[in-house]
């Protein structure tokens, strides 16, 4: 894992977050402006929202933390 | 591009592909899927199968040695080690699991992450981590044949690698069933895509990308889960609300333990009667606490080799106490969720969901089982997305163990079983292509596990405890190995066979039913079959009449002509008199309630489908219903405990089969703990020369030099420690 030519697994994670994130948050905000019939219970609370935000966070931080430097392959 | 390309159709076929429902032997007439998936949902687990793929194709390049294909290089730093460690150990099958255990246990469910987890690993990380670092062993057999020579390698890596693929196999069929169950996915999809999958990125990246893979569903398990406890505990309105909530329901919902208290950890462990399980303090700690824990943490070597492929000892050690702490939290997303259960899931008249074992026959059909307790709370709180997470997060699971036991089986089958008994002198590169190969025919082998599975799914019941079986002694053999000189050979090797053998019988003994074991009284009315339903004024059902079509009975005398003696086997007609069942059925002594099930029949007066399940009621059957009357007492029943045999095991006859499997661990332990030392005093030990760098005591742990005090796993394993006491107190 030290292996100083190979991309760490944290990039990987940190890619997967962010695009998880932004399906996640794109998935509420469609939810608040089109509200669906058949709501999940606490539905007002708009988890969907406020975990989306918070996995792009986390994603973004872990992608530019670990991001491969020039020359990695 | 051609590959990302390649690996985006490989994910968009499986998305596709698997909704395609078909009827499987283990449907068997389930009811309608608990969770309906988005295309958002379908697109976030599409997504993660292309990233699994691309990382296997990635990581290929950095596995070109036997040391890089088996032991990730021994490069992993501690937090590495230590995530991998951990996710090894939190597959779907366990969140799923110990939330059903929590549902039925209550509180107690949180043991296996307290008291029988924490010390256990923190021994490993402060005692045993410097034997198996420092004798550069592959796997924990390997550490046997240093110590104790070629028998007890050869007894332990071939039981292990049988088991490693088995219990693949095993996960394979329960990730199928479960997703047929809440998705209507096809189980023949299911097993091949994400077997094929597992294979692909296990073959290229070995280890490695086992590896990888697991510390990615732990960010995804955690990811997709802790939303359920947060959300239902807000519901729930708030913790102390949750749990008075949930052990008023509980009396409803497990009524043979109505005083049991669902709430605490230790509080309810001074007698066998006031907790759900069955058991008393002294099971809990000796049996769960040394002999199960120690036994799984230390000695399985799919656990173990997650951390002797650490860079160095030190990271070792750490990866292992950071482990522990991460282990502490699991009951967070696991015995919470158990407990919100109990809790928040109702009917639509508010009263509490009733959910029942696998074993009852009305699981599946009109009631829903313990294991359904995580989906169906994520039914409930997590919308479009969120959902997809989630179920990715329980697919990741299922895929990591997969991939961590085809891993594990490559490594002991060309390290413990190839290499010394087949081929002695062949080259890293041909050791390196066994282990490639080994992968994909350890995926295969758990394929066909998987398909004996769908005939034959009462193995489930047998693979579980055979693990258990192998562990435990293994524990006690490698643990008097490490710490006693005077160990020898013939001790090691009689000692863990006795242990073995003693397990097994101890099993047998339990499941054994002098008596005959009868399952309890039921009927089961063919899909189909024409029927009527008289309710009462509250709309409970109070007789239901079979007015065409055919019935099966189990363990029902069945009184066929006025006069004669009723008959419990056979196939008849019923007579122009037609037959009334009564409510209740004499067994012996014992009077019990007929259990009628209706899977799929029609109703006489709207021709509409109907299905229930319905206790203690009368049946009628009206003139030409056929009957096909069984009558089973089975001497040996898997899945039934003898209460009458399990005092003896469990010292009481209130023991759940989790408390007659910590018991069980107890004694075996101890009987291996005996016949080493027994056998060791008049047999001759190994020189001590031999014994370097393998026990206690002829082992110079190598100074690894000075290191910041935050570095020191002394210093965190205390930490831990601490903290298990605190939690402990708190949840007394």
């Amino acid at each position: 894992m030290h292996n100083e030519h190979q991309i760490p697994i944290w990039f990987f994670i940190g890619l997967l977050l962010t695009v998880y994130g932004v399906l996640i948050l794109g998935c509420g905000i469609y939810n608040v402006i089109y509200p669906p019939e058949n709501p999940v219970k606490l539905a007002n609370l708009h988890a969907d929202i406020w975990w989306g935000i918070l996995l792009l966070v986390i994603g973004l931080i872990y992608s530019i933390k670990y991001r491969p430097s020039k020359g990695q392959p | 591009m051609k590959l990302l390309k390649n690996l985006c159709i490989a994910a968009f076929l499986f998305v596709f592909l698997m909704p395609f429902k078909t009827a499987t032997a283990a449907s068997g007439g389930a009811s309608s899927h608990l969770l309906t998936l988005s295309p958002i949902d379908m697109l976030i687990i599409a997504i993660y199968f292309v990233v699994v793929l691309a990382i296997g194709f990635y990581l290929k390049k950095y596995t070109r040695t036997g040391d890089a294909f088996f032991m990730a290089g021994r490069k992993m730093t501690a937090w590495i080690a230590g995530l991998s460690f951990i996710s090894a150990n939190l597959s779907s099958l366990e969140t799923m699991g110990w939330s059903a255990m929590a549902y039925q246990y209550g509180m107690l469910g949180a043991h296996a992450y307290l008291i029988g987890a924490i010390p256990a690993i923190l021994f490993l990380a402060i005692v045993m981590m410097p034997f198996y670092y420092i004798c550069r062993t592959h796997s924990v057999p390997g550490y046997l044949k240093l110590r104790y020579g070629e028998g007890p390698r050869a007894l332990a890596g071939i039981s292990f690698t049988f088991l490693t693929v088995m219990v693949s196999g095993a996960s394979m069929f329960a990730m199928a069933k479960i997703l047929n169950l809440l998705l209507g996915w096809n189980m023949n999809v299911s097993i091949w895509v994400s077997s094929i999958t597992v294979g692909i990125y296990v073959f290229l990246g070995g280890l490695l990308s086992a590896v990888f893979n697991e510390v990615l569903q732990f960010f995804l398990i955690w990811l997709g889960t802790i939303l359920i406890p947060i959300l239902g505990i807000i519901s729930a309105g708030g913790w102390h609300k949750m749990l008075e909530t949930a052990q008023k329901n509980a009396a409803i919902i497990h009524p043979t333990v109505q005083n049991a208290d669902f709430t605490s950890l230790w509080r309810n462990l001074g007698s066998f009667d006031t907790n759900p399980m069955g058991i008393d303090w002294f099971g809990m700690v000796f049996g769960l606490g040394l002999a199960v824990s120690f036994g799984y943490w230390c000695t399985d070597f799919l656990q173990v080799q997650r951390v002797i492929i650490a860079k160095d000892l030190r990271s070792a050690q750490n990866g292992t106490v950071i482990g522990a702490m991460l282990k502490m939290l699991v009951p967070i997303i696991v015995t919470i969720p158990g407990l919100l259960g109990l809790a928040v899931l109702l009917n639509p008249d508010g009263t509490p969901m009733i959910l029942v074992p696998e074993s009852d026959p009305r699981a599946n059909i009109t009631l829903r089982t313990f294991n359904d307790v995580l989906p169906l709370l994520m039914g409930q709180y997590l919308g479009p997305g969120l959902l997809g997470l989630g179920v990715t997060a329980m697919i990741a699971g299922f895929m990591s163990g997969m991939a961590g036991n085809v891993s594990a089986f490559a490594t002991v089958w060309t390290y413990d079983v190839y290499k010394p008994l087949l081929n002695r002198k062949g080259s890293d590169k041909h050791y390196l292509s066994m282990g490639r190969w080994c992968s994909i025919l350890g995926v295969l082998i758990s394929i066909a596990t998987a398909y004996a599975l769908f005939y034959f799914s009462n193995i489930l019941e047998f693979l579980q405890v055979l693990v258990f079986f192998f562990i435990v002694p293994l524990f006690g053999t490698v643990i008097l190995g490490m710490l006693w000189k005077r160990a020898t050979p013939a001790g090691g090797f009689w000692g863990f066979l006795a242990a073995i053998i003693v397990s097994m019988s101890m099993w047998v003994f339990v499941h054994t039913f002098p008596e005959g074991s009868r399952p309890h009284p039921s009927v089961i009315i063919s899909n189909n079959a024409v029927v009527s339903v008289v309710k009462q004024g509250d709309d409970k059902i109070s007789q239901v009449i079979v007015e065409s079509g055919q019935i099966r009975t189990t363990n029902v005398a069945i009184p066929l002509e006025a006069g004669k003696e009723p008959v419990t086997s056979g196939q008849y007609v019923a007579p122009q008199t037609g037959i009334e069942l009564s409510g209740v059925v004499k067994d012996g002594a014992i009077a019990k309630n007929l259990r009628v099930l209706v899977p799929d029949a029609v109703e006489a007066d709207t021709k509409q489908h109907t299905k229930f399940g319905v206790e203690g009621i009368s049946l009628v059957l009206k003139p030409g219903v056929t009957i096909q009357a069984s009558y089973i007492a089975k001497k040996f029943d898997a899945a039934a405990f003898n209460p009458a045999h399990t005092k003896y095991v469990a010292r009481s006859e209130k023991a759940k089969p989790m408390a007659v499997n910590m018991y069980s661990a107890f004694w075996s332990l101890l009987v291996c703990l005996s016949v080493t030392i027994g056998v060791s005093i008049f047999t001759k030990p190994k020189p001590v020369e031999e014994l370097k760098n393998l026990v206690m005591g002829l082992t110079d742990i190598p100074d690894e030099g000075p290191c910041p005090w935050y570095h020191n796993p002394k210093l965190w394993a205390a930490v831990v420690l601490i903290t298990l006491i605190a939690i402990n107190i708190i949840f007394w």
